[in-house]
């Protein structure tokens, strides 16, 4: 699919239902992408395009039911977790994938010392005695930045603040080594200073260990701070995915445009208003087989309505999914669709 | 921790008085006589003999002092002395008596107790037992036919009184199948495995009726807080870290939910001695409940009075229990 090394996990065309009373809802609808060894690939949506689902459904995490994957394929190195039973599941979360949340107030135990949460990992996946464990944690502590960690070990997580806690999750993601790590909005529920300071000790923190990582964020400063690549999702498709320059340089989704066009820009007019943009999120399930973003469209004709497009190859590592043409602001002509 | 404790055991020693005052002065005020069961034929000079004989024409501030020191002074010696055997710990002198016995109240209620013991703690024990397992596999698995019927059932136990059940399950099972006895025999001392079984079989409605009972509201207090527990963000992390299930559910999710439960726990153990008067009465367990309720008809009130305080103490008492637990099982409260 793209040149270059061979992808660390490589997604296609994963499928996530969920029943409900209302009806089935296509919360992941046919998502591919690939993760490169030691890349940073930026997630961004808005709230309920299926962000978390996806990263959830690839390694069994959501109650099922009410989600069903219907579909796809999940491969990590040369195994399809998809095909794993839960047994095999278990022994890639927290060991080669590890998962940081978004919100530090609620992700740890309140009643278990953070030691003890920090060293379950390690001694489930790894074996490890509780000594060994234990100088293990401290590591993990320091290399979070956590001042004083082998006395702090004791503490409870309510004795931390939330981006002390939020340095906490990190490690336990880390314990193991993992070759994946996952931030479902990290720095989301932390103040703006505290959420650079979590920022500075990612980057760090790739470079010291060389993992992947998937990072899904609200904020497209972030992205542009510290992605290698970008997948936008919108309705639980991605809509648009390329290199982060690539795609700030060259938005070609109308939804990626309008979300450019909403970020607050430092040296802009003073009187400039801030943008939104207009009309509803959609509501998933509902016409699988037109656009989702088609009712918010400036440019929506009528076959985005009969087709619901599929991902085309731009140039440059860049695809969207779109029937218009950003280029020549006149509808697609040629149906040169990713390659997958 | 231990400040707060003396703190709140300080605090409770007006909160006990007063309650012992309130009751006192209720039990003044209520109507009856406890010379109503005497013949008719006791000339009147003579029953204001026997009045004042039990102590009935003090003003009531003097009487009702004179109850505090024995109460709090005597009556603990004498259990005192009996518990470790010591006769020379006991104080010398007036005790309580109960009008309608003419024996010490302390005694009585040592009487008394094993019954009640034996026969409501064995229920709550065992609705502890039965429900704990039941309400965690209920949440866990919520809305299979497991939780439905354990639902069902819980809220079938939970809304049938025991005067209900009671006397239901004597009907089908001493008076049709004729396999438990009515009444409950007392006086039947255990010595031989022959005893033994007499005494499973007269304690088994009674403590079915009273397990069925616990086991339903403590079934639907664990499977509630298992539930608001399951949905945790901790508990998807527990998940995302790799770890069984098993220690998931059993580890992170239940000790958050043994929480209120404990403390539930703790504030029902005073109903072990209060709760079951209607079931004591009932099944003819002559324990403290019955004790109540007797003493209540007969106007002793001496013997109302030593029950309630004591059943007051054990609510005041337990209510600091359940708070200090909850400080030991949650580290987000400290108490100084
Ligand atoms: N348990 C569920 N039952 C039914 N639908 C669900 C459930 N969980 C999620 N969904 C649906 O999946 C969609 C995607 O949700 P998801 O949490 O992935 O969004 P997100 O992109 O992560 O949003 P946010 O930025 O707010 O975290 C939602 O629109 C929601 O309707
Ligand atoms: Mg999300």
């Amino acid at each position: 699919m793209h040149d270059g090394a061979v992808p660390v996990l490589d997604v296609r065309n994963l499928k996530t239902v969920f029943s409900t009373r209302s009806g089935e809802v296509h919360a992941v609808n046919s998502v591919s992408f690939d993760l490169r060894p030691g890349e940073l690939l930026g997630v961004v949506g808005e709230s309920g395009s299926g962000k978390s689902v996806t990263m959830m459904s690839l390694l069994g995490l959501l109650p099922s039911p009410p989600a069903e994957i219907r579909g796809g394929e999940v491969w990590l190195g040369d195994t399809d977790l998809l095909t794993l039973g839960e047994d095999g599941l278990r022994k890639v979360r927290g060991r080669e994938v590890g998962f940081v949340f978004q919100d530090p107030m609620t992700s740890l135990n309140p009643v278990f010392t953070v030691g003890f949460q920090l060293t379950e990992p390690l001694r489930t996946h790894l074996g490890m005695s509780k000594t060994r464990a234990r100088e293990r944690a401290v590591e993990l502590l320091e290399l979070v930045g956590i001042p004083d960690a082998r006395r702090r070990l004791g503490d409870y997580p309510h004795q931390f603040s939330g981006g002390m806690r939020q340095r906490v999750m990190i490690a336990i993601a880390l314990a193991c080594d993992p070759k994946v790590l996952i931030a479902d909005e990290p720095t989301t529920a932390l103040d703006v200073t505290i959420q650079a300071q979590i920022l500075e000790l990612v980057k760090e923190l790739r470079q010291k260990l060389g993992m992947a990582i998937i990072w899904i964020t609200h904020d497209l400063g972030v992205i542009a701070g510290i992605a290698d690549r970008v997948m936008v999702m919108y309705g639980g498709q991605v809509a648009e995915h390329g290199p982060v320059r690539e795609l700030f340089a060259n938005p070609a989704h109308p939804y990626t445009r309008a979300l450019l066009q909403t970020m607050p820009k430092i040296h802009g007019a003073r009187d400039a208003k801030l943008r939104v943009i207009e009309g509803q999120p959609p509501v998933m399930g509902r016409h699988p087989e037109s656009c989702p973003f088609m009712a918010r469209c400036a440019h929506a004709f009528d076959r985005c309505a009969r087709e619901n497009p599929t991902r085309r190859d731009i140039g440059a590592g860049h695809d969207v999914a779109c029937h218009w043409d950003h280029r020549t602001g006149e509808p697609v002509q040629d149906l040169a669709e990713v390659a997958s | 921790m231990f400040n707060y404790t003396m703190r709140r055991l300080l605090l409770a020693i007006p909160t006990l008085l007063f309650i012992a005052l309130v009751i006192f002065l209720l039990l003044e005020l209520s109507p009856g006589d406890p010379m109503a069961d005497m013949p008719l034929t006791i000339p009147p000079e003579i029953r204001e003999q026997m009045r004042l004989a039990l102590g009935l024409g003090e003003p009531w501030y003097t009487r009702f002092f004179k109850w505090l020191y024995l109460f709090s002074v005597v009556e603990p010696s004498h259990v005192l002395a009996s518990i470790t055997g010591l006769e020379n710990l006991a104080i010398d002198g007036q005790r309580i008596i109960s009008f309608q016995t003419r024996s010490p109240v302390g005694d009585i209620i040592a009487q008394r107790l094993p019954q009640t013991l034996w026969v409501v703690g064995l229920s709550y024990l065992f609705g502890i037992l039965v429900s704990l397992p039941i309400g965690i596999y209920s949440a866990y698995r919520q809305y299979s036919w497991f939780d439905q019927a354990g639902t069902f059932v819980s809220m079938v136990g939970f809304s049938l009184p025991t005067f209900f059940t009671g006397p239901l399950l004597i009907l089908i099972f001493s008076i049709w199948l004729g396999w438990f006895p009515i009444i409950y025999d007392t006086t039947l001392v255990v010595d031989s495995w022959y005893d033994f079984a007499l005494q499973m079989r007269q304690m088994a409605m009674p403590v079915f009726v009273l397990t069925l009972y616990n086991a339903a509201q403590i079934t639907r207090f664990m499977r509630a807080s298992m539930l608001d527990n399951l949905t945790q963000d901790c508990v998807r992390t527990a998940r995302a870290k790799g770890l069984t299930e098993r220690v998931v559910v059993l580890v992170h999710v239940l000790r958050n939910s043994m929480i209120p439960v404990i403390t539930v726990i703790a504030l029902g153990i005073p109903q072990i001695f209060t709760g079951a008067i209607i079931t004591e009465q009932i099944f003819r367990v002559n324990g403290l409940g019955q004790l109540l309720i007797t003493a209540i008809y007969a106007t002793d009130i001496p013997m109302v009075l030593t029950l309630s305080v004591v059943f007051a103490i054990l609510i005041v008492v337990f209510n600091l229990i359940a708070d200090l637990l909850y400080a030991v099982f949650d580290p987000r409260i400290r108490y100084d």
